[in-house]
């Protein structure tokens, strides 16, 4: 079993009118299996409504499912003794980062995290001070929150989810709101986590870019996956992509206009780098 | 018709220790009928900017002109300013209350102090403008999807008929299609009214595919103002302020630097498209 697993995870939402009568059922996941290797980098994909949301929030046991399974670290997430420590093992950022920092100062916002879960004083600053470095933020940690920028903050963010020294982290649209260098610093440093720390994650997001380097893709629609594959299989399938309303990165969409302009360029291509070679090669 | 900024100057908090200069001597002129994108970094200054064109800030120092009148006049009407230049806020969905769509949207025209009749067909050309179908108009606003939503709020401020249109990143958090969707509706209603656009947004790609001008800030001042070939040739200046250029300036450069002789001067995809077919197949 992986560090993630889930097994026919259905979830339904109750929609109740102004006097609370059930006025219907609203299936958001509907039996979706996955299984997340530890150490993987996954992307979630999906339009506005997909349940992309809804299933990420089952994996730090913020929603509990309505049928099937959730289990993290191989721990089920809807047994209640194992509610702190499935909340310790997968971390989660939300989109906003002014939602979730509460400390006056940067060291304080991160180490409030281990300092909730008892950890002792000295080792509290041991995690802190690794946690900062590991996103980039150390310089920063006796500056006020207030004053940096969208990416910076999301990165304390960050820093304050690794500070209680997860097995995975959760990304839930984290750069929708931040210019395109605090986009740049914030995905820069989660592939740092992943690839440096082994830590495993789950980037959810509707920037194309961001996801080219993921090991695995899952593209939801309707509560279900509905693609599944490498970035380099998902992008691959242009047409496809655009009918559950996304889209590719600009390169990828470039090239397979070449295709159809008669240009031999092999699928999905990802880089900017790939596509000036397939070209180069073709000339 | 325009908008005129002279020397406007903005500095929050001033005369405190924490005082801040949000906007330095910035001038421009806005003339009627322009798609405009307005791009900066996160603190550069562009919300800052944009609430002065509409009154809501009172520049420190300087003075702006709406179709050559002082907004800042003692007997000006800043009512009438405020629907004739429309701000659409970020997340602007937040800001819906009431019980139906065709309400909610009556909102704004109704405290114009127009008639009811002149309400009601103000609301319903704004809701046929950003293209929500006649169904929706009288379900609750909040059951809508994120991007109707959002459309429901465009019409809200577009039901008051202004002359200009600002909006803050209408497409944060919205999924590739649902942002297509109020962009290419955006672009037809200023193709189709002529009414001036000023479009603030972080990507460059949209930026590149849907303005005739841009304009940059940084640190409070205007760095560039042209068209967006023109400012994305500027594209190592604009990394260094938090920016950059579209993914596929970047593609054209790279195959140049490589040696095939294509125009680097491209900012939209169908251009690139255009230009390495033509250059590949001779």
């Amino acid at each position: 079993m992986g560090i993630i697993k889930t097994e026919k995870l259905v979830f339904e939402y109750i929609r109740r009118d102004e006097e609370g009568n059930v006025e219907g059922i609203t299936r958001a996941v509907d039996e979706v299996d996955l299984d997340v290797k530890q150490g993987d980098f996954i992307a979630i994909l999906g339009h506005n409504g997909s349940g992309k949301s809804t299933l990420a929030k089952h994996i730090n046991a913020i929603l509990y499912p309505t049928e099937g399974t959730v289990w993290v670290d191989g721990m089920d997430t809807s047994e209640y003794k194992n509610l702190w420590d499935v909340r310790q093992s997968a971390g989660m950022v939300f989109q906003n980062p002014d939602n979730q920092i509460i400390g006056q100062v940067v060291e304080e916002d991160v180490g409030f995290g281990p300092e909730n879960m008892g950890v002792p004083t000295k080792e509290i600053w041991e995690r802190v001070e690794e946690s900062l470095k590991a996103v980039g933020m150390y310089e920063y940690r006796k500056h006020s929150p207030n004053k940096l920028s969208g990416g910076q903050k999301q990165r304390v963010s960050i820093a304050g989810v690794i500070a209680m020294h997860p097995k995975c982290i959760i990304l839930d649209e984290p750069t929708a709101m931040l210019d395109p260098n605090g986009r740049k610093e914030v995905i820069r440093a989660v592939r740092a986590l992943n690839a440096a720390e082994g830590i495993t994650v789950v980037l959810i997001t509707h920037y194309m870019e961001e996801i080219i380097h993921a090991d695995r893709v899952f593209v939801m629609d309707k509560g279900k996956i509905a693609m599944e594959g490498t970035p380099r299989e998902i992008f691959s399938q242009v047409e496809r992509l655009k009918e559950l309303r996304l889209d590719v990165p600009q390169v990828t969409l470039l090239a397979h206009e070449l295709q159809k302009g008669g240009l031999k360029i092999p699928d999905g291509m990802l880089t900017t780098d790939e596509l000036v070679e397939a070209l180069l090669q073709g000339a | 018709m325009s908008l005129i900024l002279d020397h406007v100057n903005y500095i929050y908090g001033e005369d405190t220790a924490l005082a801040v200069h949000a906007l330095k001597d910035v001038n421009l002129v806005i003339p009627d009928g322009q798609f405009i994108g307005l791009i900066g970094h996160t603190g550069s200054g562009k919300s800052t900017l944009v609430q002065h064109l509409n009154g809501l800030i009172k520049p420190t120092d300087g003075a702006i002109y709406f179709n050559g009148e002082d907004i800042h006049d003692a007997d000006y009407d800043k009512k009438k300013l405020r629907s004739k230049v429309g701000l659409v806020f970020q997340y602007p969905e937040h800001q819906l209350f009431e019980a139906d769509v065709f309400s909610d949207v009556c909102f704004g025209p109704k405290n114009l102090g127009l008639s009811r009749k002149e309400v009601e067909l103000h609301a319903y050309a704004a809701l046929k403008q950003v293209g929500l179908e006649d169904e929706y108009f009288y379900q609750s606003p909040f059951d809508l999807s994120g991007g109707q939503k959002r459309r429901v709020a465009i019409a809200g401020v577009l039901a008051m008929k202004p002359d200009i249109l600002i909006l803050d990143e209408p497409t944060a958090g919205l999924d590739p299609k649902g942002r297509d969707e109020i962009l290419d509706q955006i672009s037809k209603l200023h193709r189709e009214t002529g009414i001036t656009v000023i479009l603030v947004s972080h990507s460059m790609e949209d930026v590149a595919k849907y303005v005739e001008r841009i304009i940059v800030m940084n640190e409070g001042s205007i760095l560039y103002d042209g068209t967006p070939k023109e400012v994305f040739r500027h594209y190592q200046e604009l990394e260094q302020v938090g920016l950059a250029a579209p993914q596929v300036t970047y593609i054209m450069r790279a195959l140049k630097a490589k040696g095939l002789p294509v125009n680097t001067d491209i900012t939209t995809i169908a251009e690139a498209r255009d230009e390495i077919l033509r250059k590949m197949k001779g």
